[in-house]
């Protein structure tokens, strides 16, 4: 045993060593703020979501102001073809309230019987409908980069954590890379790049983006900008949270669920590997091993 | 340990009816009831049973998941989303999946370091250890096509790094390279081959398996003091012994896997592959599976030309001689002994050499500049030095320490010191329970 913990202890050396070096290395490379080669720029910040830890549940006044701005603001822009109006329902919202939810978008539907296309209200079936025809539509629209699509953005973008803070990540269970970042990014611009740094022109600057100094997307959040009805504050830092909470929604609407069903799996485990472990014993009891 | 003949006796009639026309009873009592396994295995080897569960996870959830999943370079990213989204119980399914297979690997490394520990790969069990060297490769195989499925944009990227690798191989690479694409890029041929051979390969991971099991049976199973069996009381009968103690690790493995399945389910894959793939934008960061990156690491770490090989063939090479390493363990160890507990040096190179695929593993996360690089190559140095010249060497020079005379020897000594346990009843364990 002596003999193990002694190679654990020259192992866990090795391992302190080679990362010191390492990151003595990194620190050599001193960025030059002007002229940035790791992006983004400043990190993340670490927000408290409602859907973070073990027994994390969505805040459906939350989401339900964040589809209100994702509504009057993103959707602008921005499509969300894999979230069906019937999903909205984890947003708190009866069957009643979907359908004319629904039914305020038109659908481009068809061929019917005569071969026409037509255009009909929308169904709790149907999907949101994107604000381009096509990709290409999109792109031209922006500026040459198609805006993405969101219904996945949540999960879909993300921070390097860098060691050591990806082992700890497994403990304190952080998996809200996706929603700090497009918080950050939201609430990011309005800051003044570094004397001496090069703005592309069409692009705006913003620490928080992910690959490089700046991107296509102008600042789209101002205070007041959409009414809340439920007394929030409209501001842009609580549009962002909300909104960031409803992307969250979007791309892991079974969230609820798959953490309600882990809690379960996993008292259930600890018991039957409990009363396992007690077998094993007594069968073991008799023989030296 | 098969040596003795089957003390099988069928108790039903159904069972004597069996019996006389196919033995299968018998042959399930042998391989799981009576066989005999050493009374002084620990943990280490609960993981063999670990990873059966695993990949009859695998090919259960993998079954239903293709029963929704379109191989269709159009539909694959949206058919996964359905599953996770519209599906009943679709999420965890596909959750279950992705995680099983990085679980898998978790179960398949220790694994294979516990068979370098206790040198399990030494006669008589070098074809044992080379049955596994080749399920370990199926085991590659699969997961890369595996990931390249959803059709996201590190699936796309992987697949075109990865297959771009045997372009680099003189006369018949780009040969190679088209066959497993079925054309010049990733795209629609590629993506429903992999899908075709992904759910081949598992049942060939499976009829490997078998063989990995029965040579086990052959040869029995190695220890923690690499003793051979010497008699009766040196082991006890798989059951319930052995199987109430794999069923503990593996209820223990499966609580840890659950925590990634529930609550960090997309921690092990990269934000990147949520973004559909798109082969006119390169990711700023190609990353495999974390379970690829000490290879990843070992190809990246090749960045200069040794005579005629240039850097790209060179790292080709490094990386599948790393992988080849493995196959020639049984012979590239001169020790006699098999144990590491015996063996001082050798077993401080061990820890090294797991300290070294850890610390590979993060160089291939990190982008190939700067200080990384000559980092990557020190660390491929060592690993191929820990098989080409510690192996080989410390065997010959190393003194190991006194080894006790047999199994029953060594337990008794370790409870000596007195654990409660009376040394009558270590006698005839067999008996008991």
């Amino acid at each position: 045993m002596k003999k193990i913990l002694t190679s654990l202890a020259l192992l866990g050396l090795v391992v302190a060593g080679t990362w010191m070096s390492s990151a003595a290395a990194i620190a050599e490379e001193e960025q030059n703020p002007a002229a940035p080669t790791h992006f983004p720029i400043n990190e993340p910040k670490e927000m408290s979501w409602s859907f973070a830890g073990p027994f994390g549940t969505y805040d459906k006044a939350q989401l339900q102001r964040g589809l209100k701005v994702y509504k009057e603001v993103c959707s602008a822009c921005h499509s969300m073809n894999l979230v069906a109006f019937r999903t909205l329902e984890g947003l708190g919202y009866s069957e009643a309230q979907i359908k004319t939810l629904a039914a305020e978008y038109t659908i481009h539907d068809g061929p019917n019987d005569a071969g026409d296309m037509f255009d009909r209200p929308g169904k709790p079936s149907d999907h949101f409908p994107a604000p381009f025809p096509n990709e290409q539509a999109a792109a031209s629209a922006n500026g040459g980069a198609a805006p993405p699509d969101m219904s996945l953005l949540a999960k879909a973008r993300g921070v390097e954590r860098g060691f050591p803070r990806f082992i700890f990540d497994i403990f304190t269970q952080y998996a809200q890379g996706g929603p700090d970042y497009i918080h950050s990014l939201l609430t990011g611009y309005d800051q003044t790049p570094p004397a001496g740094m090069v703005i592309p022109e069409g692009t705006h600057y913003n620490p928080y983006f992910l690959s490089g100094v700046s991107l296509k997307m102008p600042k789209p959040l101002s205070d007041g900008q959409v009414t809340y009805d439920d007394g929030s504050p409209q501001t842009v830092d609580q549009y962002a949270r909300d909104v960031s909470a409803f992307l969250m929604f979007a791309a892991e609407p079974h969230l609820e669920e798959r953490k309600k069903t882990g809690f379960r799996v996993m008292v259930f485990l600890l018991l039957f590997g409990a009363l396992v472990y007690m077998t094993k014993r007594r069968v073991w009891a008799n023989v030296a091993h | 340990m098969s040596e003795g003949h089957s003390t099988y006796t069928p108790k039903t009639g159904i069972e004597r009816w069996f019996d006389a026309r196919m033995p299968l009873p018998r042959l399930i009592y042998d391989s799981f009831v009576a066989y005999p396994v050493p009374r002084n295995l620990n943990y280490m080897w609960t993981f063999g049973g670990i990873l059966s569960i695993m990949l009859v996870a695998q090919i259960l959830t993998g079954i239903v998941l293709a029963m929704h999943y379109a191989s269709d370079t159009n539909l694959a990213f949206d058919s996964v989303e359905k599953i996770m989204r519209d599906v009943n119980s679709g999420w965890l399914l596909r959750y279950l999946h992705s995680n099983g297979a990085s679980f898998f690997f978790v179960a398949v490394y220790i694994h294979i370091f516990r068979g370098l520990f206790y040198g399990s790969y030494k006669a008589p069990r070098e074809l044992l250890w080379i049955l596994g060297c080749i399920i370990y490769l199926l085991m590659m195989a699969t997961g890369f096509m595996g990931y390249v499925l959803p059709w996201g944009q590190m699936s796309f990227w992987g697949a075109t790094v990865i297959t771009g690798f045997f372009s680099a191989i003189p006369l018949v690479g780009n040969w190679i390279q088209q066959l497993l694409l079925g054309g010049f890029a990733v795209d629609d041929p590629t993506l429903n081959r992999f899908f075709a051979l992904h759910y081949l390969l598992p049942f060939m991971i499976a009829g490997v398996v078998v063989l990995h099991i029965w040579a086990l049976h052959v040869v029995g199973q190695s220890n923690p003091t690499g003793i051979d069996v010497k008699s009766k009381t040196d082991t006890v009968a798989f059951t319930p012994y052995a199987t109430i103690k794999d069923a503990f690790g593996m209820i223990v493995f499966l609580f840890v896997f659950a925590y990634f399945v529930f609550y960090l389910p997309n921690y092990l894959g990269h934000p990147d592959n949520y973004t559909v793939a798109n082969p006119l934008k390169t990711p700023a960061h190609i990353v495999p599976e974390w379970y690829f990156l000490p290879f990843y690491a070992i190809l990246r770490a090749i960045t200069f030309n040794i005579g005629p090989i240039n850097s790209k063939l060179g790292g080709v090479l490094c990386m599948f001689g790393a992988i080849a390493m493995l196959f020639l363990v049984p012979w590239l160890d001169t020790s006699k002994v098999r144990s590491a507990v015996y063996r001082p040096w050798y077993k401080l190179f061990f820890w090294l050499f797991v300290a070294d695929a850890v610390l590979l593993g993060w160089l291939g996360s990190q982008p190939a500049e700067g200080s990384y690089v000559f980092m990557a190559q020190m660390a491929t140095l060592f690993y191929f030095a820990f098989f080409l010249v510690v192996m080989p060497v410390l065997g010959l020079i190393e003194t190991p320490r006194r080894l006790p005379n047999s199994i029953t020897e060594a337990v008794l000594e370790k409870n000596k010191g007195g654990s409660g346990h009376p040394a009558g009843a270590t006698a005839a364990p067999e008996t008991k329970g």
